[in-house]
């Protein structure tokens, strides 16, 4: 209802295009209100989409069993090696459109690597790379209708993180070796509130994987469900779920704007991670 | 429905544990909107200060997430 009278105020423009789509989804509506037969409850469950299923059938998950979810991965990777790979095969110097968005994924995560984690981050550019592509193409590739989003599920992005933390961590102690723990003594503070801030640094410390994974795994579990929810009332109304796809409209922008940034986050925590390595003692 | 006493705490807890959750946005738009108070003050550094505000948004996002993770300590691990 809310939806239709924002609609409304939009028709109030006076535009003949705007007064027509009025027009269809108020009569949408005003059908969709007298057809609608059952009210039972959701047709669509939202948390049914994060199910891991064995392709070919079956019950048992092993750890080899080809699922949904190892099948989306597998095609998060082949999108990456078509961009990276394949769409830059040409090495052409005035760049096609597919080695342009490689050529510019590539400068941006190059950028974000140099001004976070410094010059000497710049040795493990790789890494992050990898992570930024591959986070992103699981989590666009999951904004496809009937998709399986692999970096909904904590047990993927945990993976992620925990590499993260137990990679930063080798790289710290062995550039540092004692001088690692400087990150946990703050020369700046007062001595005596030393030891205390020591111990909230190293929680902080231990806790980084933790949020690090349940940030990205949360948020596109969340906004997935928040979808589905909606497709289960446009469901429920039938023709006249004129509001909830409006809504579901809304929401899909919302979420593959955070498909993106959720990508970004990962991608630069992991440098300020590594710079917290690199240079410990400020 | 009768009895379950632990259940119907968890499921309540849980849902209490989403309130961190406005915490969580509190902190977002203190960070952002001082990200915009400050890039309209001086637009030319703003560009360079982009992912410092992502950093802040990662932090200040991570405290409503653990509220998140109670919530699902309690759903699926209590």
């Amino acid at each position: 209802m809310a939806e239709s009278s924002t609609d409304a105020q939009k028709a109030n423009s006076k535009s003949p295009l705007g007064l027509a789509l009025f027009g269809i989804v108020a009569v949408l509506f005003v059908v969709g209100l007298f057809t609608h037969t059952s009210l039972e409850g959701l047709q669509i469950h939202p948390m049914d989409q994060f199910i891991v299923n064995p392709l070919f059938g079956g019950e048992h998950v092993s750890f080899y069993t080809p699922t949904n979810v190892t099948l989306w991965m597998a095609l998060s990777v082949l999108g990456m090696i078509a961009l990276l790979v394949v769409g830059t095969r040409g090495r052409a110097i005035i760049p096609s459109r597919v080695q342009s968005i490689a050529e510019l994924m590539y400068g941006f995560v190059y950028k974000m690597v140099e001004d976070v984690a410094g010059k000497d981050g710049l040795k493990y550019f790789p890494y992050i790379m990898t992570l930024f592509v591959f986070i992103l193409f699981a989590n666009f590739l999951g904004m496809l209708p009937m998709a399986f989003t692999t970096t909904s599920h904590i047990a993927v992005t945990a993976v992620m993180a925990v590499a993260v933390f137990i990679t930063v961590t080798v790289i710290g102690i062995v550039k540092n070796g004692f001088g690692f723990l400087e990150l946990f003594w703050i020369k700046a503070a007062p001595l005596a509130l030393r030891p205390l801030l020591a111990l909230i640094e190293v929680i902080s410390y231990f806790v980084r994987p933790v949020s690090h994974s349940i940030r990205l795994a949360g948020n596109m579990m969340a906004g997935h469900a928040v979808i589905k929810v909606f497709a289960g009332f446009a469901g429920v109304l039938g023709l006249g779920a004129v509001a909830p796809i409006l809504a579901i409209t809304a929401v899909y922008a919302l979420e593959t704007l955070v498909s993106f940034i959720q990508a970004y986050v990962f991608a630069i925590l992991t440098c300020v991670y590594l710079k917290d390595a690199l240079h410990p003692s400020h | 429905m009768e009895g379950d006493i632990v259940q119907m705490g968890a499921y309540i807890g849980a849902g209490l544990a989403c309130t961190g959750m406005g915490g969580a946005a509190v902190g977002v738009g203190h960070v952002v909107g001082n990200y915009i108070a400050g890039a309209l003050r001086n637009p030319s550094a703003a560009a360079g200060q982009t992912a410092t505000m992502f950093i802040g948004i990662a932090f200040a996002e991570a405290l409503g997430i653990f509220s998140f993770l109670v919530a699902l300590l309690l759903m699926f691990a209590v």
